[in-house]
């Protein structure tokens, strides 16, 4: 495979910013859900 | 009593005009709607960008002039679409948060603005990485190149606009008035192709002709186009998701607060 390296790094790149946001958005969204259970379980219902 | 609070109270939308878009947008009915979409969008993006990509990096030819270096361009176009209806879908949230003070929409565009930038940076660094090899430079100061390079900046100040004020709304009017002025640079990145002698090639995949690429290149790149459409629209929707709970969170401590202070 010809430019390997360069693959490698743009595929690299794209993986790193995308699991660090999916992983930031899950662990934030579970925070705030235990959060709001131990504030107002009523809450939960939306 | 401070839990008998409706929370959603503290996001109720003024009783002027836009009633219907409030209705279909009130913050506990986008929590339950999420509630269900959610894995649903994340999994299907999962899906599609895997397929894409072993696609992509494994079964589609090389290109003749390009060689392997066309496969970072099943990253670089959907990034670079990303950044683009990004942008429009915040400048949409402006538009209902200074017309109709739309309270989700603030809160969806602070959470656009973080993951646009990411994409725009994606976009940048993908072709940079992608010129390298093809062009001989890791930059060069072409009109394509530019102007989503001051996307990208749009996108910084947005992020740091909203965060700027004590008062969370002021910053929301700040970031809309800079988003829609911001709106400005969408045709330029669009048109600059054409406008102007660019290094960067003019679009090969228009909505009114036949694509000018090959086929077999071109069939990998739609699962990963909508994969990661897909997944960016789940990772806004699960930020935005947060940020309502966040703000039930904040109304209901200082409903709990002042209460208290009453009680005194």
């Amino acid at each position: 495979m010809t430019h390997l390296p360069y693959i490698i790094a743009a595929y690299g790149i794209g993986a790193i910013l995308a699991a660090g946001f999916a992983v930031d958005a899950w662990l934030r969204m579970g925070r705030a859900r235990r959060r709001l259970a131990a504030i107002d379980p009523r809450g939960m219902r939306g | 009593m401070v839990l008998g609070v409706d929370a959603s109270a503290a996001l109720a939308p003024p009783s002027r005009g836009g009633r219907n878009l409030h209705r279909f947008a009130n913050p506990g009915r986008f929590l339950r709607l999420t509630g269900r979409v959610l894995p649903w969008l994340a999994g299907c993006s999962l899906v599609a960008t895997a397929i894409g990509v072993v696609w992509g990096l494994c079964f589609s030819p090389p290109d003749w002039q390009q060689g392997d270096s066309v496969r970072i361009m099943y990253l670089h176009v959907p990034a670079a679409l990303l950044a683009y209806i990004g942008y429009g879908s915040l400048a949409l949230c402006s538009v209902a948060s200074l017309v109709w003070r739309h309270p989700l929409a603030d809160l969806a565009a602070v959470e656009i603005g973080p993951v646009g930038a990411g994409a725009t940076f994606l976009c940048l660094a993908t072709g940079s990485l992608w010129g390298k090899p093809m062009w001989g430079a890791w930059w060069v100061w072409d009109a394509r190149l530019t102007s989503v390079l001051v996307l990208f900046f749009l996108y910084l100040g947005h992020v740091a606009l909203v965060r700027a004020f004590d008062d969370p709304q002021r910053g929301y009017r700040a970031g809309a008035i800079l988003a829609l002025v911001g709106v400005v640079d969408l045709p330029v990145i669009k048109y600059s192709v054409d406008w102007w002698n660019t290094l960067h090639q003019s679009s090969s995949i228009t909505l009114t002709g036949a694509p000018t690429m090959y086929v077999g290149i071109l069939y990998p790149l739609i699962p990963c186009t909508l994969g990661l459409v897909a997944g960016f629209v789940a990772i806004v929707l699960a930020r935005t998701r947060a940020a309502v709970m966040e703000r039930r969170i904040r109304g209901l401590l200082q409903a709990r607060a002042r209460d208290e202070a009453a009680a005194a």
